[in-house]
């Protein structure tokens, strides 16, 4: 096994040189608690879900990893190592003007995503790569869902605000209005105009109340 | 010999369950008294429940203090579960609590009865911080502590597991028996199951949904061919791993060190061993609280009545109303 880039509770995510390529291997953990027919299902069920979902995403016009191989015996995924930074670590020193740049294209990614039914299920700064051509790419989709839910949309953009508010605290609205704009150009004003409703109405809800 | 500060009574009448515990200020159980509603068919009804709730209180309350050994005239304070929990079952309790505290001039504190499950299973326990796992008939919560509230990470978007469990079991045509609930009929069953057979396992992040499952499990009953054992034994596997799957996730998202499982359901054997496997491997310390405190009971009530008190957390009784829908997280916890 190459380098353990991140250790997660779901997955590993090791960096490895394979076949000349540097590539991304995530290996899902498998979990001693449940019986072996139980976990050997989920393993193989989403570690086939989630180069579905990254496919559908490219089809979106969403850039996504390339995935090069599926192992289902091990869980794992083997994909492009996309180069580039997470946009968690550049966001806050950027000028203000090309915060809210970025923010535009990250809403429209999103808003490309929801048009074509797909939630993405974890939508934070990390989970996102600018490559030094300055696409933005989405990666993660281990949580994605297909949905075309006002309520689903509404859980993804408020999680995508949850995850400003904890690493971008200063600039939360800046950001999350950059991002709305964005979104809006994809989904029509009327539909931007509704899921940012359903949005409020989350973090009204008591279990978001600390964000009221 | 513990020095005597004061007694809280607390009242406990959320659901199918009329208690009443008395609890000293530091922390020490006089009396836990619970008389249950057992319905003759179905589910709680919830004017038959707060009917028995109506008729066996004055009892369960005398026999709470002779239990104690100690008279009305001495307590301190009166707690009673506010909410959440079904309208008139709450009501008989809010009704007593009430009634008590003017009669005896003492203060009323109203209490979350998802806060009471917690703050009793870590005064019980010895627990300090944990990720709790509160499962029951009307509730399926993973909480923690963060920023001065219990912040609900995952919790079911439908029923609750405990609802899931039961609905199947009566479908099953399984009865319960005294000191025996259809989870334990269930829990006797899946152990002679052996075959497995794979049912909806729903996770949505930390969230969970059960509905599917039923609803899988209860058409497997009709169709039959598959035996009962082995549709108890597939029906549990999936519902545990899944709860397993969200308080590992939490407990990984947290970094706490502690799980606390509580609630009817904490009661079976098999939801026990896996979280337990979990907790060894994140080397968390894993602690379930005792029947006694797990299911809904009346000391649970008097201690959460306990902190509230000490921080001044009273209830004035015109804001005594019953809170059908109170969430875990909407309650300040100054105490931690």
């Amino acid at each position: 096994m190459g380098v353990l880039i991140k250790k997660g509770a779901e997955a590993n995510i090791y960096l490895e040189d394979w076949c000349g390529r540097k590539v991304i291997f995530k290996r899902r953990n498998p979990k001693k608690y449940r019986i072996p027919e139980l976990d050997k299902m989920i393993q193989i069920q989403r570690t086939k879900h989630e180069p579905q979902m990254i496919h559908k995403a490219k089809e979106a016009g969403v850039p996504t990893p390339i995935i090069f191989m599926v192992d289902l015996n091990e869980a794992t995924i083997i994909m492009e190592y996309v180069e580039g930074k997470q946009v968690k670590q550049i966001l806050n020193d950027l000028p203000s003007d090309e915060r809210i740049k970025i923010c535009q294209q990250i809403g429209r990614l999103v808003g490309k995503l929801h048009k074509n039914g797909i939630i993405h299920g974890d939508l934070t700064t990390s989970n996102m790569i600018l490559t030094d051509h300055g696409n933005i790419v989405f990666i993660d989709f281990g949580l994605s869902e297909q949905s075309m839910d006002i309520e689903e949309r509404g859980v993804d953009l408020h999680l995508m605000k949850r995850s400003l508010a904890s690493t971008h605290y200063q600039y939360v609205d800046e950001c999350f209005n950059a991002i709305m704009e964005g979104y809006e150009e994809i989904m029509g004003s009327e539909t931007a105009k509704e899921v940012l409703k359903r949005v409020r109405e989350i973090e009204r809800r008591g279990r978001y109340i600390s964000e009221r | 010999m513990w020095r005597r500060e004061g007694y809280c009574l607390g009242i406990e009448s959320t659901a199918d369950d009329f208690g009443v515990g008395i609890v000293s200020f530091n922390g020490k159980v006089l009396a836990n008294v619970n008389d249950v509603y057992i319905p003759e068919k179905g589910g709680i009804h919830p004017r038959e429940a707060s009917r028995h709730h109506a008729m066996v209180a004055g009892r369960v309350l005398s026999e709470a203090f002779e239990r104690a050994g100690i008279k009305p005239k001495e307590v301190d304070v009166i707690a009673f579960s506010q909410g959440p929990g079904l309208g008139p079952c709450l009501r008989v309790g809010a009704t007593a609590a009430r009634a008590l505290a003017s009669y005896l001039n003492k203060p009323l504190v109203g209490v979350n009865h998802c806060l009471a499950h917690i703050e009793i299973g870590r005064m019980i326990g010895g627990v300090k911080d944990p990720v709790t796992l509160y499962v029951s008939g009307g509730n399926t919560i993973v909480a923690a502590f963060e920023a001065r509230r219990y912040r609900v990470f995952g919790e079911t978007l439908d029923i609750a597991v405990g609802n899931c469990l039961d609905v199947f079991a009566r479908e099953a045509g399984l009865k319960p028996k005294a000191g025996k609930p259809l989870g334990a009929v269930v829990e006797e069953l899946a152990l002679k199951g052996r075959k497995f057979i794979h049912l909806p396992y729903t996770v949505k992040g930390m969230d969970l949904s059960f509905s599917g499952l039923l609803t899988a499990a209860i058409s497997l009953l009709r169709e039959g061919r598959h035996s009962l054992e082995d549709i108890c034994y597939s029906f549990q596997e999936i519902a545990f791993s899944m709860l397993t799957e969200v308080t590992e996730r939490a407990l990984a998202h947290t970094e706490k060190g502690e799980v606390l499982l509580t609630g009817g359901v904490a009661a079976n054997r098999r939801l026990q061993e896996m979280l337990r496997n979990m907790c060894e491997e994140h080397g968390a310390r894993f602690y379930v609280v005792p029947k006694e405190y797990a299911t809904d009971n009346g000391a649970m009530i008097a201690w959460t009545g306990v902190l509230c008190y000490r921080y001044g957390l009273i209830t004035p009784v015109e804001k005594s109303f019953v809170k059908l829908k109170w969430r875990l997280d909407e309650v300040e916890v100054p105490w931690i």
